[in-house]
């Protein structure tokens, strides 16, 4: 593995060995010297074309946890914009130096495409809404340290599916681990072709989350981005929650152990309600603190054995 | 007496001649006894009349960094072409008199093809006041083809009156067929299966259909001719197979992307295959190759759509959309449809020749399209039906490099091409 660009990269004992070192590294975080050298005099640039706090803090923490010289640098919008190809863009950033590019992208395939013109490691943080591996790792960790083996046991997903990353990366994962999940939005928020997609990845598809939950061993809400709900995709937010969102009613459909994800951020009261988002079975926080883990070791594993400079 | 013989050619029904070209004109056609002429041997080659490009994008003026009048022009003559529409999208557009006769001059100085310029429907192609249509028509460049391609004339009621009024001078709109609502404005790839699994956002087939479908009935009901560019699904097939049967007055044309190229190929992200209409899964491909070979589908045209590095060098969502084609079409055309025994090449001079001329009107002038016999115009274009090609992005005389048949192995290359008598590539080499 050159490159984390999507899980398609990655075998079951991959994911298994970044579960592992991720273990590891969680320990570190309850340390009070929280630094490890193994990433000593690599670099590693955040480049950041698209909003975000919690990933790109969560890549930062991760690299400097690992002794790696961090440099964020950010972009609004797209590289075409400003007259600058993107490939320009990440050449120029690349010949100051650098060992890592973890990249976040409005466009999907854009970090699959960097890695194509850069010689350094790419992570891919986020394309558009094709993939966020680093985000499926980490869920798929936080829920194996709840449930154990995830061989077998049923996970729903949950929301705006046509938009997310998450779900994109999640069902390639999960399916990897021998989970079943089963992807649960109205009708506008299905991606294109799903059916043909869904049966050939092994994951079902529902319209109903009634009838989904409570056969869930665990649940994965996503977000509903707030532009989405002018676009037609459904009548109003309130409609939303009463199809779709995680309601108190609904909670308690929940078989009680079963863990609550959501990728953040999330919106209260819309796709979850305030008590499924603090209930004991919520890994939200969880989730939070694993992303640091997976990504040191993420980081680890990708830059760590190669040569140094 | 500036004589010229091409001898020995099969001709598009089968049949072998010499071809006696002189003054521009074919004055004989058969066994050519004319010991002073310059000779062309053209045995085991295809003579076809010289190749008509209905839908070509010449980047000039605006983009000359992408393609010029005289580097298109050069790409088209290799290509076999001895005539092409340049399409109105430039910068400034093509919505004017003065700018459709600065093509044409371009065109003559640049000499190699038949440059006519295609003028805007639209005013700057907004999609909402007429261009000046009728100016453009009575110029110079006696326009006859009018497209806002690049977009869609999406509005019913500038599409209705547009299409009432270039029938006075016989004028045909060429519709982009794409309702931009269906899809929104970030849509760049064939919305399907692999759209899904790519978070791409696509343009389902039906953005093309409705607007097809509302063409066809508008056509009907103003009595005027329509033409549908670059048909990419088997629904637009349907639909213009359906008003052909009720005798309304519609023409469409193909792209080679779209006779061979399908959407699995943007699986890597590869924005040389970004293009609109965009890609289309295998089932779409077949039923346009079909429509083709039975004639539902009028003509071939290129779409060639030239693009600097940099513009193809962003994220796919944010590259250009197009890709080359006017020194590819012919080869991808014989491999496709000829080489593996869909059509003849009497087939090809209709579609690619006879076909496009008649939709612009250059047959029934006589400068275009016409048969191969004696006072015709000598425009031809020979072809090596055994000839094989393995295409190199950097051998294209083309400005541009966005060559998505690069490395690919076609069979039947253009060999000559004669421009009124005055030969423009010899051996496949611009003269």
């Amino acid at each position: 593995m050159k490159h984390l660009l999507s899980i398609d990269d990655l075998g079951v004992d991959d994911i298994h060995t970044i579960f592992e070192t991720a273990a590891e590294m969680h320990d570190v975080q309850h340390r009070s010297v929280k630094k490890l050298p193994a990433l000593r005099g690599r670099t590693v640039i955040n480049m950041f074309f698209e909003d975000s706090t919690r990933t790109r803090s969560s890549f930062e923490i991760a690299g400097k946890w690992l002794s790696a010289d961090v440099i964020n640098i950010s972009g609004k919008g797209s590289s075409a914009s400003k007259g600058e190809s993107l490939r320009d863009t990440v050449l120029t950033v690349c010949a100051m130096g650098v060992d890592g590019l973890v990249i976040r992208h409005p466009a999907s395939g854009a970090a699959r495409q960097v890695s194509e013109w850069v010689d350094a490691v790419v992570v891919n943080a986020g394309d558009g809404m094709h993939e966020h591996p680093t985000q499926a790792l980490l869920d798929a960790y936080t829920l194996q340290r709840r449930l154990g083996s995830l061989e077998g046991r049923h996970v729903a997903i949950v929301g705006d599916l046509t938009h997310s990353r998450v779900f994109r990366s999640n069902v390639k994962c999960l399916a990897k681990l021998g989970a079943e999940v089963t992807v649960v939005a109205p009708p506008t928020l299905m991606p294109a072709g799903v059916e043909a997609w869904s049966s050939a990845a092994g994951f079902a598809t529902s319209y109903d989350v009634d009838e989904v939950l409570p056969k869930a061993d665990a649940v994965m809400m996503l977000r509903v981005q707030r532009e989405r709900m002018s676009g037609g995709y459904f009548p109003s937010p309130r409609e939303y929650t009463v199809g779709y969102g995680l309601t108190r009613e609904r909670l308690a459909m929940l078989q009680p152990e079963a863990p609550i994800c959501h990728p953040g951020p999330m919106n209260r009261g819309l796709e979850i309600a305030p008590e499924a988002a603090d209930a004991a079975a919520s890994v939200v926080l969880d989730q939070v603190s694993a992303g640091v883990a997976v990504r040191m070791s993420v980081l680890y594993h990708l830059l760590a054995g190669e040569e140094s400079a | 007496m500036n004589q010229l013989v091409v001898k020995g050619a099969s001709l598009p029904g089968g049949e072998t001649a010499d071809l006696l070209v002189e003054d521009g004109l074919i004055r004989e056609v058969g066994k050519v006894d004319a010991p002073k002429a310059r000779v062309i041997e053209a045995g085991g080659l295809v003579a076809l009349p010289g190749l008509v490009d209905l839908h070509t994008h010449l980047r000039e003026p605006g983009r000359e960094d992408a393609e010029t009048v005289l580097t298109g022009s050069q790409a088209a003559a290799v290509g076999g072409y001895t005539a092409v529409f340049a399409m109105a999208n430039t910068d400034p557009v093509t919505d004017t008199a003065e700018a459709a006769e600065r093509i044409l001059d371009l065109g003559r100085m640049a000499g190699l093809v038949d440059v006519h310029p295609i003028g805007a429907v639209t005013r700057g192609l907004a999609g909402e006041e007429l261009a000046e249509l009728g100016l453009m028509a009575r110029s110079r460049a006696r326009v006859r083809v009018f497209s806002d391609d690049g977009r869609c004339v999406s509005d019913a009621r500038v599409m209705r009156r547009a299409l009432e009024y270039v029938r006075t001078f016989g004028g045909v709109i060429s519709q982009h067929a794409q309702d931009p609502d269906l899809a929104g404005p970030t849509a760049c790839c064939h919305e399907g299966e692999l759209s899904g699994r790519l978070g791409l956002p696509g343009w389902p087939g039906v953005a093309e259909e409705v607007i097809v479908a509302r063409d066809v009935m508008l056509a009907r009901h103003t009595g005027s001719r329509v033409h549908v560019a670059h048909v990419s699904t088997a629904g637009s097939v349907e639909v213009i197979r359906w008003a052909k049967a009720q005798g309304i007055d519609v023409t469409a044309e193909v792209t080679p992307h779209h006779l061979l190229l399908t959407t699995d190929l943007l699986s890597g992200y590869d924005p040389t295959f970004k293009v609109n209409p965009p890609l289309r899964p295998d089932e779409d491909v077949e039923v346009l190759r079909e429509a083709l070979a039975d004639g539902t589908i009028d003509a071939v045209a290129t779409d060639h759509a030239p693009h600097a590095r940099h513009d193809k060098e962003h994220a796919f969502a944010d590259a250009a959309f197009g890709m080359l084609g006017l020194e590819t079409a012919l080869p991808v055309v014989s491999t496709v449809m000829v080489a593996t025994g869909r059509m003849s090449w009497a087939d090809v001079a209709r579609v690619m020749s006879t076909a496009p001329a008649r939709i612009a009107g250059l047959a029934q002038e006589g400068s275009q399209g016409r048969p191969l016999e004696p006072g015709e115009p000598a425009n031809l274009t020979l072809v090596d039906p055994a000839g094989e090609l393995t295409v190199d992005r950097d051998a294209s005389v083309s400005l541009s490099r966005n060559n998505p048949w690069h490395g690919r192995r076609l069979t039947g290359t253009v060999h000559a091409t004669l421009l009124r008598g005055v030969p423009t590539v010899l051996e496949g080499k611009l003269q």
